[in-house]
């Protein structure tokens, strides 16, 4: 599938703008080079951008945007190109601004506890660079051992622990972004206390429309003391969706809630191996903080499982041990080719006490479809991960299971909840936009929009489709 | 001049055919950000439009109109177990969940569990030009679309007119303990709070006062209570020295730490942003000036007392220097944000998408 853009305006000018810039060998315009930037992690689209620059400064940056600019260039920033919505599908006629390179921690401070870090610093490598310090960055995408900060924070990203830690947005102090026409803004600064609008939340999760972060300032916590793990297997996906509705409401606060169907945790068996014990259905919990804590809430806990129904619960506090259940979790996704050709992934959320009619539904639109569907879910908060299986070789298969996707989306709208958790809109969820929010609202994102960038170069076609309001 | 609106559709006639500029006002407990600047300037009263929308406490949140009382919110919660927990200031004062997310004040609680920024999930506002507009949404996790909901966290009326919120809330604490830590002057007391900080103690609160003294909140179950205190106080570091406060002097304390009362008569409250290595140059210079200031979230954020008759010009220098802001809470409204204003050709761009004929105060 391609997504159009305008028509290059003039590529040999912007060609001799970027050349100017003084890029070498960082900038790519050979096809075979193009080629590898086409997609990210949302494959079914793809789209050979005009140039790659690799840029290692921020400066550069704010060249090529100038350049951009200046030409009527649309462009596209991407880090490790993990997103699963498309939102650093590169433009033809467009130029792809690799921000991998620009991934240098800049300071830390650990009496702070924050840190100034480069957008394409490694989310993963934020935490290694502050743990001597007792420190670790929070947010935690299935993907962060690859994926950027820079692509966290225009996405943001949620995680396995947002029940208890937020999403990105909520650990993001500051910022400097180049705007779309090239001039360069500071938002929000080192204290956790916003005074004036909260310009930095408004950025975050704004999928590249708003410009391009160079430079951000994230809020680190403490590594904590203790952390209990608790898996706990059910005969059926209703009874651990009880189980987890049951102890949020005991006002105990896990870190993580996951659910796992027996799809997935095959799938997961059959790549990682995390050895999960076998079931219809699996819930992991994560109890983390203070020791005097955690060993109170852990009592607490396997009260509540033991009451839940479940068939089997195993608990650790062995850091091998947890890495490897996180492992199975986090690599459940990618599991599911052991499963089937293809897969489509949603990120639908519906408020949590709606978790059992919408696993329910879904059971029954699959069924309907005649498709398989394994369920990963952060139960917690309501934010289901279903797996559409397919195999994209049987004529009409993609079609379908995209129909069944668009179906899973409207039944979160319908329910009270959202068609993206912590993926974003990008490519692949802006027809779904327009059904959760009214026409004001859809006329107002687009207004804020045109309003920073009226020429709309940054990230076009990103969340708010091309045509719908384009005048 | 005052208008009321009682429901949504008057709020929007109201700004549709205003011809001067608006200011929201709630509850009024900040008349600083509540009190029209000029007289040609209508106030817009919302605190009618009061009560909960919905709220099923299995959902851990809830949808209120902007100008419902925090007092209302936080005994409806309690009857679920359930709070706010960043202490949403001013409250006896008569704040509004509004006034709260457009003046962007926290309150102790923050420490632990985040400020209103962290748990305003959906927000349903009136923008300049008399449309209703909303952005988030009533679940807890949800990136569709911008952030207006965020955008409104220290917006001071100057965005939109807020009608309708949704927050997410987490369960009350079934114990709480206070400790009083006397660490010798400021500066040791930010190496408390900093020792504390990267220790394994969940503290729920932690306060600084320009004595010294510290006040620290461990919340949680009762069970293991006892013995996180018996470790915490000997971890203290050397020469600090704490003291257990009897729950009914904890409270009472606690409670004038979020509605302000040390203020003193003749001063006015302003609320800053902070850091750990702001609070003894910002100290100095709130001291200079022979105000009061107290020092919240692990000093987070300073919430300064100045003297009615003191110019803010050396208060606006010092927090320049450090590249912080503040805005005035109490006393006669300021024209803007005091020390160094961020946003730049960002927010002039969002201003004007959202208030094309400048209705609201700038």
């Amino acid at each position: 599938m391609a997504v159009s853009a305008r028509a290059p305006a003039g590529s040999e000018a912007i060609l001799g703008d970027l050349r100017a810039l003084g890029l070498g060998e960082r900038l790519l315009t050979a096809p075979a080079e193009l080629a590898v930037f086409a997609s990210d992690a949302l494959t079914a689209f793809h789209q050979r951008p005009m140039a790659v620059v690799l840029a290692e400064t921020q400066d550069e940056v704010v060249g090529v945007v100038r350049a951009c600019h200046r030409r009527g260039v649309p462009f596209v920033a991407r880090g490790s190109g993990t997103s699963l919505s498309g939102g650093s599908l590169p433009l033809e006629g467009g130029v792809l601004i690799a921000l991998n390179r620009l991934n240098r921690v800049r300071r830390v401070d650990p009496q702070a506890r924050l840190a100034v870090v480069e957008p394409g610093v490694v989310n993963l490598d934020v935490s290694r660079a502050v743990a001597p310090y007792g420190l670790h960055y929070a947010p935690d995408p299935s993907s962060q051992s690859v994926c950027t900060i820079g692509g966290n924070v225009a996405f943001n990203s949620g995680g396995a622990h947002c029940l208890r830690h937020g999403m990105t947005a909520n650990h993001v102090l500051g910022m400097r972004v180049v705007l779309p026409d090239g001039e360069v803004v500071e938002l929000g600064g080192e204290s956790l206390e916003p005074v004036g609008p909260d310009w930095t939340g408004m950025f975050c999760g704004s999928e590249g429309l708003f410009g391009i972060a160079l430079e951000l300032t994230v809020r680190l916590v403490p590594i904590p003391e203790a952390v209990h793990t608790a898996l706990a297997v059910y005969d059926s996906l209703e009874t651990a969706g009880d189980a987890v509705s049951r102890i949020v409401a005991s006002g105990l606060l896990p870190v993580a809630l996951e659910i796992m169907d027996r799809l997935a945790i095959e799938a997961a068996e059959a790549s990682v191996k995390p050895g999960y014990p076998p079931g219809e259905a699996l819930l992991i919990v994560e109890l983390e903080g203070g020791r005097e804590n955690v060993d109170a809430d852990a009592v607490r806990l396997a009260g509540l499982l033991r009451d839940s129904g479940a068939t089997h619960v195993h608990t650790t506090e062995d850091p091998a041990e947890r890495a490897l259940i996180w492992k199975g979790r986090k690599a459940a996704f990618s599991a599911v080719g052991w499963l089937a050709p293809d897969y489509v992934v949603q990120d639908g959320v519906v408020p949590r006490t709606h978790l059992g009619e919408a696993l329910a539904e879904i059971e029954r639109l699959a069924a309907a479809a005649g498709l398989r569907v394994a369920n990963v879910f952060h139960a917690g908060d309501g934010n289901l991960h279903p797996l559409i299986l397919f195999d994209g070789r049987e004529a009409g298969a993609l079609e379908r299971a995209e129909a069944l996707a668009g179906e899973i989306l409207r039944l979160c709208i319908r329910l009270g909840g959202s068609i993206t958790g912590e993926h974003g809109v990008g490519v692949e969820k802006r027809a779904h936009l327009p059904e959760m929010f009214g026409p004001e609202d859809m006329a107002l994102m687009h207004r804020l929009r045109d309003a920073v960038d009226p020429d709309r170069l940054a990230n076009r076609g990103k969340m708010l489709a091309v045509g719908d309001g384009w005048s | 001049m005052t208008l009321a609106a009682e429901r949504v559709d008057e709020v929007r006639d109201l700004v549709r055919g205003a011809t001067g500029r608006l200011l929201p006002r709630g509850g009024g407990s900040k008349p600083a950000l509540s009190t029209p600047p000029h007289d040609d300037v209508v106030t817009v009263d919302v605190s009618g439009l009061r009560g909960i929308v919905a709220y099923d406490p299995a959902e851990l949140t809830f949808i209120a109109q902007a100008g419902t009382p925090i007092a209302e919110l936080d005994a409806a919660l309690a009857e679920h177990g359930q709070h706010l927990p960043f202490d949403p200031p001013l409250a006896p004062a008569g704040a509004t969940l509004g006034g709260v997310v457009a003046a962007a004040t926290s309150g102790p609680g923050a420490l632990r569990s985040g400020g209103v920024r962290d748990f305003v999930i959906g927000v349903r506002f009136v923008d300049g030009a008399g449309r209703l507009v909303s952005g988030g949404g009533r679940v807890v996790k949800n990136a569709a679309g911008f952030d207006l909901p965020k955008l409104m966290v220290g917006s001071r009326g100057r965005l939109g007119v807020m009608v309708e919120l949704s927050m997410k809330v987490f369960p009350r604490p079934r114990a709480s303990a206070t400790l009083e830590i006397a660490a010798g002057d400021l500066r040791a007391a930010v190496g408390v709070a900093a020792a504390l900080s990267a220790g394994p103690w969940e503290l729920d609160a932690l306060e600084l006062a320009p004595d010294g003294r510290l006040l620290a909140r461990l919340a949680g179950d009762p069970e293991p209570m006892e013995a996180r205190i018996a470790r915490l106080v000997p971890a203290l570091p050397g020469g600090a020295t704490a003291r257990r406060l009897p729950a009914s002097e904890a409270e009472a304390l606690w409670r004038a730490t979020a509605d302000a009362a040390w203020v003193p008569d003749g001063m006015r409250l302003l609320r800053a942003a902070c850091t750990p290595a702001a609070v003894a140059p910002l100290w100095d210079a709130v001291a200079a000036a022979g105000g009061d200031a107290r020092f919240g979230r692990a000093g987070s954020v300073a919430w300064i007392a100045w003297p009615a008759a003191a110019p803010l010009n050396a208060l606006d220098a010092a927090l320049d220097d450090l590249g912080l802001a503040a805005t005035a809470l109490t006393g006669p409204p300021l024209p803007e944000v005091l020390g160094a204003v961020r946003g730049g050709a960002f927010a002039q761009r969002i201003r004007a998408a959202l208030d094309p004929d400048r209705r609201f105060l700038d």
